[in-house]
């Protein structure tokens, strides 16, 4: 029963009040909706902690999603020998990067007055989620080994059956309860991703590279070609 | 030709007092809030000095404003893929330490304390994080120290003259400073606007004003990184950046900006300029000593019956129009030349000029006595700022643009002496009138507009016309009842 709750339910769950809360959060406070960088109060402690942390956890948000994705594909990539071990180091190594980085944003956070000051209660809670979930992930890689292959045969499939509105939460039950909570970690942190600073990763500002460099607003239609 | 409307200032800097009247205004009416203690969309800085932030000015370290890169005009900073790539930290983002640490004081404690011995003490407190802490700055923290050597001596301009000119500057009883009040130039070219990753910052098309979409900023913060005039902000309780907004809301109801109506020494103009959009880019790309002319070319004469026409085949209202052509801000800039812009050489082309302070007589020695000097009026070989400064400040280092300004404003001294005295030989008048390059009624109206105006003729506010722009986008009854009713939620993090 427990595990059908957190398994079969908490996704959706977690799920819709991302998606309920998001756009509710979106429609009527798009204010609250910012990155809240914390730079201009500390910038030396941030450079080592934000840089290697965004884009390791990119790289490994996006293998997470390749293999979940293109479960086929993935498995066929991973193939031969030396490609399976080359990206099994590779994410060992990416781990280990956010796992440092994030305990150096940790640190920042409590051992900088004017960062604890910014620090809200929801942020605390998210970067305990993260640093559990980024924790878990790596002892994960490390003790079970080629997570990259075996995902495809357990999460990956467990993940298309919560698309399907069919969950079959055999796939997670029969894993090691490490992995288990890393799963409902991972959804947890969807859960509060509408509540937290984390409204951020989805406003990446890629419309910037194609506009022009000045905006200019009117009040009015000036002419047609405006 | 693409014309638009700039509503426009002038600060006369021989006016400026020094008396931060606007700086307070603009404080209790905007940035009175926790994040913002620290922010002074208006703040007056003493020069020679470091400025606010301490040595905004150099772009070396801040990287600010734009290069030319061959023949493309790039942010200092970085490209659009260079900015996107700074994101998790930007290198170029002053830190608060460059501003100053907001603090109080614990008042409570001068009432809480027990009895004792001795006087209880209010510490002093960081705004941020409640913790005691020393006070190592604060606004305004150089005010009046031109001969500091922490702060005069570091100031970039003077950094760049000659040891002669340094010690020109510092000389006992011939130091020398001025006030530069300064707030957002609402640029043209304006830097902000183009870093900014959301496109939040954004210029209104029908009055110049640049501002910052409060509901689309997602404080990636490039904006603050890349004014070279340090004149956005970063709310850091807030997440939002903020900055100078000309007090656009007094605008629309046809009140002068905070800043300008409290104003103590009248030193503040306001008006309309039309100028040519489509050269924009073309001016922005010249060499730096071209800079102040160039922009002073794009701004386009309101009584031209072709610009006039053209203005209105491109939707500009007669009253705009009319009020360009009231503009005491052109009558500075361009038809009297004797206002410039501010560091023309960050390529943001900025639409707040400045008259250069030609200061008061200087005194001279003589047997023992004080008096003033024989020439009674500064001459240019007697200008008491180095002209390379001033140039350095208005005109990108040009200084033939800061003589044909102090040309002007002697022979307006020349010519008041002789009306108001009559004490100086007609040569003379005429001479410092044929340098000047002015007429007599010009050298009269400089005077007037000076020392005499009233404030509808410093200050002339376009119609907005909001009402109209309301009309062409919805019913203005359903804007009546739709609009301010509803949820208006503090400008503070609650997330």
């Amino acid at each position: 029963m427990a595990d059908m709750i957190l398994f079969g339910v908490f996704p959706y769950v977690a799920l819709a009040l991302a998606i309920g809360v998001g756009i509710y959060r979106y429609g009527f406070d798009r204010y609250s909706w910012s990155s809240q960088s914390s730079q201009f109060l500390e910038s030396k402690a941030l450079f080592w902690g934000s840089i290697p942390w965004h884009y390791a956890i990119l790289l490994i948000l996006i293998a997470h999603f390749l293999a979940f994705l293109v479960p086929s594909s993935w498995g066929a990539l991973l193939g031969s020998p030396l490609r399976l071990v080359f990206l099994e180091i590779t994410g060992i190594a990416l781990g280990l990067t956010t796992l440092i980085a994030l305990a150096i944003l940790i640190f920042r956070r409590i051992g900088n007055p004017r960062i604890s000051a910014v620090t809200s209660k929801v942020d605390w809670l998210l970067f305990a989620s993260l640093l559990l979930q980024v924790a878990t992930g790596v002892y994960i890689a490390i003790s079970l080994r080629w997570g990259g292959a075996w995902y495809v045969h357990t999460v990956s499939p467990w993940l298309w059956s919560l698309v399907k509105l069919n969950p079959q939460i055999d796939y997670l039950a029969n894993l090691p309860g490490i992995v288990q909570l890393h799963a409902v970690n991972a959804f947890f942190l969807v859960a509060i991703f509408p509540f937290s600073r984390l409204v951020h990763v989805v406003s990446v500002p890629l419309g910037y590279l194609g506009r022009p460099y000045q905006v200019v607003i009117w009040y009015r239609q000036r002419r047609n070609d405006y | 030709m693409d014309i638009r409307a700039q509503v426009s200032s002038v600060f006369h800097l021989d006016k400026c007092i020094g008396c931060h009247t606007c700086s307070i205004a603009c404080k209790n009416l905007w940035t009175d809030r926790r994040g913002n203690e620290y922010m002074w969309w208006n703040n007056v800085e003493t020069k020679p000095g470091t400025g606010y932030p301490t040595k905004w000015e150099d772009q070396e370290k801040y990287n600010g404003g734009w290069e030319l890169v061959g023949t493309q005009l790039r942010l200092k900073q970085g490209g659009k893929a260079g900015t996107i790539g700074k994101i998790f930290h930007n290198p170029d983002l002053p830190t608060i330490d460059d501003y100053y640490e907001p603090f109080t004081y614990k008042y409570e404690d001068l009432t809480n304390a027990p009895a004792a011995k001795d006087q209880p003490t209010a510490r002093p407190v960081s705004m941020i994080s409640g913790e005691p802490m020393k006070i190592e700055a604060g606004p305004n923290w150089d005010d009046d120290l031109s001969g500091s050597n922490v702060y005069a001596a570091n100031d970039p301009g003077v950094i760049q003259l000659t040891e002669e000119e340094q010690q020109q500057l510092f000389a006992i009883e011939k130091m020398v400073m001025f006030h530069l009040p300064r707030i957002c130039n609402h640029c043209m070219n304006a830097a902000c606007v183009a870093s900014c990753p959301s496109g939040a910052i954004y210029k209104r098309g029908e009055d110049g004003i640049v501002l910052i979409n409060q509901d689309k900023c997602r404080g990636w913060r490039m904006c603050v990184s890349a004014c070279p005039y340090k004149k956005t902000y970063y709310g850091w309780s807030s997440g939002k950046s903020e900055k100078c907004i000309l007090c656009f809301p007094r605008q629309e109801a046809g009140e002068a900006p905070a800043c300008f109506h409290s104003c103590v020494g009248r030193i503040r103009y306001l008006g309309v300029l039309l100028y040519d959009a489509d050269k924009i880019e073309a001016t922005a790309m010249k060499s730096d000593g071209e800079l102040a002319a160039a922009q002073r070319e794009m701004i386009l004469d309101p009584f031209d019956p072709q610009v006039i026409a053209a203005a209105r085949e491109g939707g500009l209202a007669d009253q705009v129009i009319e009020a360009a052509q009231n503009s005491p801000v052109y009558k500075f800039v361009k038809q009297w030349g004797i206002a410039l812009p501010l560091h023309p050489e960050f390529r943001t082309l900025p639409m707040l000029f400045y008259v250069p302070p030609l200061l008061p007589l200087l005194s001279v020695e003589n047997n023992g006595t004080q008096k003033i000097s024989d020439d009674f009026f500064t001459t240019l070989e007697q200008a008491r700022l180095p002209l390379m400064y001033l140039a350095g400040l208005f005109a990108g280092g040009n200084q033939e643009e800061i003589k044909a300004v102090y040309r002007r404003l002697i022979a307006v001294r020349i010519q008041r002496r002789a009306a108001s005295v009559g004490d100086l030989p007609e040569a003379e008048l005429q001479n410092a009138r044929e340098l000047s390059g002015l007429d007599d009624a010009a050298l009269d109206a400089i005077y007037r507009m000076t020392s005499l105006t009233r404030i509808k003729e410093r200050i002339v506010i376009p119609p907005m016309l909001r009402e109209q722009a309301i009309e062409a986008g919805m019913d203005p009854e359903e804007y009546k009842q739709g609009m301010g009713f509803g949820s208006r939620q503090a400008p503070k993090r609650r997330w």
